[in-house]
């Protein structure tokens, strides 16, 4: 069995953020995909992230180590949630990632653990 | 290329399709071939070709592997594994060997990794070629190709894409990756977009080889003879496509030089086909080419026919320009120009010329002119660009360009 990282890549802005209702009906789904998930025996964690400007970086100086206000890097897309899987291969965990972009209408990149 | 090496190419991709099941890892699966293929170079030569070449390469080849995962050993996991090996039968029977043959297909063509990937890959693992010749083949530095493909093979070990036939309910998508990969090899050898030949031969035997192969392991699915026929049409009219270093369009050519043994095979792959009444893109394209292939000459063709059968195609720019070209001949020049003047492919070197020749027909000699200075502009194929500066040179009045 391998771990896979499926990855929510949220847009940072131009795109309209969901209303109330359409967030509500997106927990609705993403709660049933991680029931389903779980049953298969396959969940291993998952979460959403807060923006970005809430990150604070931590960065090796010497012996220090400094503290910087803000993500690590701005970019078009930022990490907005994530779930790890553990299958037996890519096509399964492919399937997963469809079903997590069917349920959060947001592009899903998965990526193999190396340990 | 010798006898040995053919020998070794037309083994190459049943082999590397059994070992990579046997040994689980295509890398470990291509290197023992490779060193059977030097056992057989020093040997075959003295001692002749053995009356299974594939057999005795896919058991020199194991052999090789067990030994060195023997020496290489470091646990029990690995020595086992050699044990497990050394008692594979000896003799594959044809059935598993189109199994293998499906699975490392269906790994080349993963719709994870990218197409000019999955070319270069199945090119290299099914097809047998070198790394070398596939960099030559697309026109890159072979470091290139090399870290491409490497790339790629990493990619199939680290992230886990299976080494097998995909269930019923993907199939057919995952068919059409493998379709498309095969299909892009034809179009780059009977089209070249770079370079200076008209055709690439060796490519386009290679595109028929692996269209074959795929109507040999998926004979229920029409799609692959339609791709095995189109290319077969494709390939018939090689012998009257370069003239002088220059490429001859459709139009031009002598069709008394055309293949007839492939033209032949093509509609009779056709005919069958038709017969089975499930039509998809390829097999609409090959029949097509099998009503060009019925004209004695281009004036000839059944024009209405041909449009009929491009509008069973999704309408793409690319299929749009053609069904332009077939509507000309069918109602006017102005009508086809005015299909033309619609469709958003700037880049396209062959749009281009095709408003230069439907212009020309109209007698809008200048405006033929600049056409074919766009299209000139925008091909890097010189056989192309000779043609075009043929057909330029050929317009009444004015100066040679």
């Amino acid at each position: 069995m391998t771990q896979y990282l499926l990855s929510v890549v949220t847009p940072s802005a131009g795109a309209e953020p969901p209303s109330p209702e359409q967030l509500e009906a997106i927990m609705a789904r993403v709660g049933q995909l991680q029931t389903d998930m779980r049953t298969a025996g396959v969940w291993v964690f998952s979460g959403g992230l807060e923006a970005p400007s809430t990150a604070t970086v931590l960065r090796p100086s010497g012996d220090e180590v400094l503290l910087a206000d803000g993500p690590f890097a701005e970019g078009k897309e930022y990490l907005g949630g994530f779930t790890v899987v553990d299958v037996p291969d890519l096509d399964a965990a492919l399937d997963w990632g469809r079903r997590t972009v069917a349920a959060i209408g947001l592009p899903i990149e998965v990526r193999p653990f190396s340990w | 290329m010798s006898p040995l090496e053919e020998v070794f190419r037309e083994v190459h991709g049943r082999a590397v399709a059994v070992l990579a099941r046997q040994l689980g890892d295509l890398d470990l699966a291509e290197e023992a071939v490779a060193e059977a293929y030097a056992a057989a170079a020093a040997t075959w030569p003295d001692r002749g070709v053995p009356p299974s070449p594939a057999g005795w390469v896919i058991t020199t080849a194991r052999n090789r592997a067990v030994d060195r995962l023997r020496r290489e050993a470091v646990g029990a996991a690995k020595l086992a594994e050699g044990a497990r090996l050394a008692g594979e039968p000896e003799v594959v029977e044809v059935g598993a060997v189109r199994d293998d043959q499906l699975r490392l297909l269906f790994t080349c063509c993963h719709p994870a990794l990218a197409l000019q990937a999955r070319v270069a890959l199945t090119l290299r693992l099914v097809g047998g070629l070198t790394t070398a010749e596939i960099a030559r083949a697309f026109l890159v530095p072979e470091p290139t190709m090399a870290a491409r493909i490497t790339r790629a093979k990493h990619k199939i070990a680290r992230a886990r894409i299976p080494y097998r036939v995909p269930e019923d309910a993907d199939l057919p998508q995952r068919l059409a990756s493998v379709l498309a990969v095969v299909h892009l090899v034809g179009t780059e050898a009977h089209s070249p977009a770079t370079g200076d030949a008209g055709v690439r031969d060796d490519l386009l035997a290679d595109a028929v080889r692996l269209a074959r192969l795929l109507v040999e392991l998926v004979p229920d699915e029409p799609e692959t003879r339609g791709l095995l026929a189109l290319l077969l049409l494709t390939a018939a009219r090689r012998p009257a496509r370069v003239d002088d270093g220059g490429l001859v369009p459709l139009d031009r050519q002598d069709r008394t030089r055309w293949d007839r043994a492939l033209v032949a095979e093509g509609q009779a792959l056709v005919r069958a086909c038709l017969r089975v009444g499930r039509p998809g893109p390829y097999q609409v394209q090959a029949a097509i080419a099998a009503v060009h292939a019925d004209a004695p000459t281009w004036a000839a063709t059944d024009w209405s026919q041909v449009v009929a059968l491009y509008d069973q195609l999704p309408p793409t720019p690319v299929v749009l320009l053609n069904r332009a070209v077939a509507v000309a001949e069918l109602d006017s020049p102005s009508v086809g120009l005015a299909l033309v003047d619609r469709l958003e492919l700037d880049a396209s070197p062959v749009l281009h010329a095709v408003r230069a020749d439907l212009l020309r027909r109209l007698g809008r000699v200048e405006e033929a002119r600049a056409a074919y200075d766009a299209a000139l502009a925008r091909t890097r194929n010189t056989a192309e660009q000779a043609d075009l500066r043929r057909r330029r040179a050929a317009l009444p009045g004015g100066p040679p360009g």
